[in-house]
């Protein structure tokens, strides 16, 4: 049975200012979000993230297009009438209510009594691990603290579906990287959809079930972090979500065929022609015996990386590509500048792009 | 805390004293010194041709509120004079509250503007100061008296064919001293209102609050200084105005700043003067305690 969608998108499109002063924040973005599940938007800074979700918030109308919730239309519905919460990327906490205040602010407004508005609000602090600062004002906690009364406030009324407009970038790495489990176990506890924003490619492969990349307003690819790392649809998905080799191909019926006669299997029903092909790094491998391999390659440059070293090579043909190479692994160090090597990529992952 | 801590400290304070001790001279000399003069004033018998003469009396301060029948001697209260307290008071507060109710959209409007907007729109709403508070109420008079341009225009409308009487009424002091404060009401909510963090409007909307809620529950308690600290800048000189119920109210709708001037004038009465004045000073201060109490509480409740 194929699980209902929390929030649905309808050819959403958002157009800031007039005339010639006009910016398409949004061009004709449709998607569809299940219920219960964690999905990251993901793309580089004014590519229409936070427009997105101010559309599934409420705070702006789509210039045409319709926003659904449940499968109902919510397009003209007001922030203040869906069941929506967003966490805002400067937290946005008020200055003049307790940690408590602020948590409670939500049941209070929707006009819950006190005794489910104290229990709730305990239990939303309690979540957070804030309990003992509940009678703080927000100035007299860190960057963190108030960080997770944002999301204990915006969690508190139980919202169908919670915004999270990159609610981690203002925290240092340590700490970052401890609010990303707590999030993903938060989420996992409480099966409340999450629709969380992030331009940190790690940051989304890590967390989600889910991800959407998006470029200058429009949604490239959608699919799970696995699909989108290994099956990029295109050049910009291949390049913002990790490093890439890129290598010019001629692809015909399964093969592609680069420095003009080393082929290669693909994907059968990879697009035909004169097209680029993507290899990660890792997958390329190193073999001291350059007979042995399908590829010759000269090493031009070798950083250490700790556990790998990258090693930055000229391959046949005259493109530079790179290869994660794992010491412990292979059994040896990385070669030496200058040192002709062996080059083959892993079998299965080559990848054709689209354009 | 080390000893050396604490010989710091100590001389920290010390020196805040010395250099904040110039001020400190000037302000007592210059607040508590006219005040001391007339509260001496007010316990000293009046001269024949105004001035005081140097005999202790407690006869102005009885005369605030009771008045003495030349007749019999006896005491009755002064329905006069509580009647012009009651109006100064009555004026006053329906000022502030009107400059509030219109200053706060004012404020809020320049507040959100562009930058360049916002400077054009305070430089306008400064320029009424750059005229003499006299001229100003004159001109408020040409407008609402009887054959005043007000006047004049409805009935060339059509709209009334009798002049509307708006001139020497209490409505006129209100509406004088409206436009002379309203600049006092909006300055300190806008400097109040410019800190505020739009995004708070955006997050308490997105947490179920209605429009309402949001202004009563976030942005009131938020800018509560900058609207205390307007109404004490508006309250406080209506209570005490003098020019504008004296050329708009005409004689009759006199408010305490006109009594007290009339003793020092034509009332020859120095010692009534001096104690109106003292407990002119002390409503202000008992009021503004209240206030600022109430507001406070206010805030602290959610
Ligand atoms: N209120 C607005 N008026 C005019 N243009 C706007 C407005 N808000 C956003 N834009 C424009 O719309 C585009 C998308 O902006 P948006 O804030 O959605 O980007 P984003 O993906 O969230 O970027 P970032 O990662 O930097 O937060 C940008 O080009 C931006 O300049
Ligand atoms: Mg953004």
């Amino acid at each position: 049975m194929p699980k209902e969608n929390a929030i649905e998108t309808r050819s959403s499109r958002k157009v800031y200012g007039a005339g010639s002063e006009a910016v398409v924040a949004l061009d004709d973005v449709s998607i569809a979000i299940r219920k219960g599940e964690f999905f990251t938007l993901l793309g580089p800074s004014g590519c229409g993230k936070t427009t997105l979700l101010r559309l599934i918030a409420g705070f702006e109308t789509p210039t045409s297009g319709h926003i659904l919730l449940n499968g109902q239309d919510i397009t003209d519905v007001p922030p203040n009438r869906r069941p929506v919460n967003t966490v805002f990327q400067s937290y946005a906490l008020f200055p003049h209510l307790s940690v408590r205040e602020n948590v409670g602010f939500g049941l209070q407004m929707k006009g819950r009594p006190a005794s489910e508005i104290g229990t709730k609000v305990e239990r939303a602090l309690s979540m957070v691990q804030l309990g003992a600062m509940a009678d703080r004002k927000p100035a007299q906690l860190s960057g963190g603290q108030q960080q997770r009364v944002a999301l204990a406030r915006a969690l508190a009324p139980s919202p169908e579906v919670l915004l999270l407009d990159e609610p981690l970038s203002a925290l240092d790495l340590k700490l970052r990287k401890e609010m990303q489990s707590e999030l993903k176990r938060l989420q996992h506890e409480l099966g409340i959809t999450f629709i969380f924003v992030t331009h940190d490619q790690e940051e989304a492969l890590t967390m989600s079930d889910r991800i959407g990349v998006m470029s200058s307003g429009r949604l490239l690819q959608i699919g799970s972090p696995r699909e989108i790392y290994n099956h990029p649809v295109n050049r910009f998905v291949a390049d913002f979500i990790g490093e890439t080799n890129f290598i010019p191909a001629d692809v015909h019926d399964g093969t592609a065929t680069i420095a003009g006669d080393i082929a290669m299997q693909v994907a059968p029903d990879s697009p035909q022609g004169r097209h680029t092909i993507a290899v990660r790094p890792e997958h390329v491998r190193i073999l001291n015996d350059p007979a042995a391999a399908p590829m010759r390659a000269t090493v031009t440059d070798t950083t250490y990386f700790g556990t790998d070293s990258h090693v930055r090579m000229l391959l046949q043909g005259g493109t530079e590509i790179v290869a994660r190479y794992q010491s412990e692994a292979a059994g040896g160090d990385a070669p030496t500048t200058g040192t002709d090597v062996g080059v083959s990529f892993a079998p299965g992952s080559v990848q054709v792009l689209q354009d | 805390m080390s000893a050396r801590e604490e010989a710091e400290t100590r001389r920290d304070a010390r020196n805040t004293w010395l250099l904040s001790a110039p001020a400190l001279v000037i302000l007592t000399l210059a607040a508590a010194g006219p005040l001391l003069i007339m509260l001496v004033y007010s316990f000293l018998t009046p001269g024949d041709y105004g001035n005081v003469v140097w005999k202790f009396s407690t006869d102005a301060w009885v005369g605030t509120i009771l008045s003495k029948d030349i007749f019999d001697g006896t005491y009755s209260l002064a329905d006069a004079h509580l009647t012009i307290f009651w109006r100064s008071v009555k004026l006053s507060l329906i000022t502030t509250l009107f400059t509030f109710i219109v200053g706060f959209p004012t404020a809020w409007f320049i507040a959100t503007r562009t930058a360049r907007t916002r400077t054009a729109l305070l430089f306008l709403i400064t320029i009424p100061f750059w005229t003499n508070l006299l001229i100003r109420t004159f001109a408020i008079n040409q407008i609402i008296r009887n054959e005043g341009i007000l006047n004049t225009f409805l009935i060339y409308l059509g709209v009334i064919d009798t002049p509307l009487v708006i001139i020497y009424s209490d409505f006129a002091v209100f509406l004088g001293m409206t436009y002379v404060y309203l600049p006092l009401m909006v300055l300190p909510l806008f400097a109040a209102i410019d800190r505020f963090d739009m995004k708070l409007l955006e997050a308490a909307y997105d947490l179920y609050a209605t429009r309402l809620q949001v202004l009563r529950k976030v942005v009131f308690p938020i800018v509560r200084p900058g609207i205390v600290a307007g109404s004490i800048l508006v309250f406080i000189p209506s209570l005490g105005a003098y020019v504008t119920p004296r050329i708009l109210g005409g004689g009759r709708n006199m408010m305490i700043g006109n009594f007290i001037e009339l003793q020092f004038g034509q009332g020859r009465n120095w010692p009534l003067g001096a104690a109106l004045s003292v407990l002119l000073l002390l409503i202000v201060a008992a009021a503004l305690v209240v206030y600022i109490r109430a507001t406070s509480r206010e805030t602290s409740n959610g």
